[in-house]
């Protein structure tokens, strides 16, 4: 057994797809089990949110009132400013960007290693190809959670921010000053080579940036915070301890700069992020 | 006449049933318990806990009833590890087996030695074998990795194990015990 499990790890050194093809295999099981599980506390948790809800529904009916009707001002705001932005595009020949297919995922486990932040979400049952959704950008709610790393016909790893093999370009605050952000295995990535003489800013937004094209440009990611002097971290927007739902946001093969990883799926494809930085300044093919 | 060899035939059925069940309680024990540590509870540290968890099944079962972890299932339990915590593949299958053969050379000492001495010596060996598992994966991404949850995981192995051990004797005295069948 000893001689197998060495031959196994041989097998798993020479050839990098083999262990991506069995974790895939071992991922499509575990999905629908993890998914049958969860299932009932899902159930109690909305229950007891709904007796508790009862309660208090009153009062929730008089703020959503009132919440209703400041929004049926910004409403009008928003309309105005959209004609506005019609007219301005109108007259610059913008071109818009291609829009993202998504898919929202149920996260069904937390199945991370020691040295490895990953998360395993049931897909619909296959309509697509599931190498076309091996690069595609995970959010929840708020921000990037991550990118999918390995996928199969009915599960997919996301990849997590803090992940150490983790590195997303990203730009800084209002002019989008170039950095990279690096996972650390901690709950914070930092950040690392900023502009010369331009350090980031305590409280400025981090939003990905298209350099590599690994990511489109201008998605929500966290905000600049320094834990201590001369080493800025990036406070991700997402709720990374308590994933519930991602939605897995696959961008079309026309995207202006292409990712190596997600839109080659015939060429060696890169098992983690951290390829994206050595290769993504690869000049596109033909 | 033949209704007695029916029953005895019946008994018989059952009785291996009886037996089967318990003997692949164990294993059953060790892969349901990394299924459940892969649960989204948004607990940390769980990804710590999959490989002490690991570690302390083998542990104990090679020490208190070796027929119950057989080096096959010990092996497929290491690949399970690699595929699900991102692992080189193979690692936790070779250190789980290195680790099975280790307890099977020292089990004559080992077992007549009171809790507090086993509880030691798991620790120790936990420590040994975490270290070695963050060597390797060092080695095999060319940089050092933190030493933190190595650190996290040694800790770990030391404050589960009595827990950990109440549930594995109880299993021991009775649902994994296959002479009772």
């Amino acid at each position: 057994m000893l001689v197998f499990s060495l031959a196994v790890m041989l097998i798993g050194r020479a050839d990098q797809n083999f262990s991506g093809h069995l974790r895939a295999g071992v991922d499509d099981v575990l999905a629908p089990a993890y998914q049958m599980v969860a299932a009932p506390f899902d159930a109690a948790a909305n229950g007891t949110g709904a007796v508790a809800n009862l309660f208090n529904m009153q009062a929730q009916n008089a703020q959503l009132r009132a919440e209703n009707a400041s929004l049926l001002q910004w409403q009008a705001v928003a309309m105005a400013l959209q004609a506005q932005n019609t007219a301005l595009k109108a007259s610059l020949n913008y071109v818009p960007q291609p829009l993202p297919e998504f898919y929202t995922a149920d996260v069904v486990a937390d199945l991370g290693g020691v040295y490895a932040r990953s998360v395993l979400v049931a897909l619909p049952a296959a309509d697509t190809n599931p190498s076309a959704m091996v690069g595609a950008v995970a959010m929840d709610g708020r921000g990037v959670a991550g990118r999918v790393v390995e996928a199969g016909s009915r599960s997919a790893r996301v990849l997590l921010i803090t992940d150490m093999n983790s590195r997303i370009p990203v730009g800084l605050g209002a002019n989008g000053a170039p950095a990279l952000m690096a996972g650390t295995n901690g709950a914070n990535p930092a950040l690392q080579y900023w502009a010369p003489g331009q350090p980031p800013v305590e409280g400025a937004m981090v939003l990905t940036s298209s350099a590599g094209g690994a990511f489109p440009a201008g998605l929500p990611v966290g905000v600049v915070h320094y834990d201590a002097p001369g080493e800025p971290v990036v406070l991700p927007l997402a709720d990374l301890s308590a994933l519930r739902l991602l939605r897995l946001f696959s961008y079309p093969n026309n995207m202006p700069v292409l990712t190596p990883v997600a839109h080659e799926p015939a060429a060696k494809v890169a098992p983690f992020a951290h390829e994206i930085a050595k290769t993504a300044v690869k000049p596109r093919k033909n | 006449m033949a209704r007695a060899t029916a029953m005895r035939a019946e008994t018989g059925l059952w009785r291996r049933l009886d037996a089967a069940s318990r003997r692949c309680f164990p294993a059953g024990m060790l892969v349901f318990g990394l299924f459940v540590i892969g649960l989204p509870l948004s607990l940390p540290g769980l990804a710590e806990v999959r490989p002490v968890y690991a570690i302390a099944c083998v542990f104990f079962w090679t020490l208190y009833r070796p027929s119950a972890l057989p080096a096959v299932v010990v092996a497929l339990t290491g690949l399970l590890l690699d595929l699900v915590g991102l692992s080189p593949i193979g690692l936790w299958a070779v250190l789980l087996l290195v680790l099975q053969g280790s307890v099977l050379a020292l089990r004559r000492r080992l077992v007549p030695q009171n809790f507090v001495l086993t509880w030691a010596m798991f620790t120790g060996l936990a420590a040994l074998f975490v270290l070695a598992a963050w060597a390797v994966e060092s080695a095999l991404t060319l940089n050092v990795l933190p030493v933190a949850p190595v650190v996290a995981e040694i800790i770990l192995a030391g404050a589960i194990y009595p827990a950990l051990a109440g549930v594995f004797i109880r299993a021991h005295r009775g649902p994994a015990a296959v002479e009772l069948a």
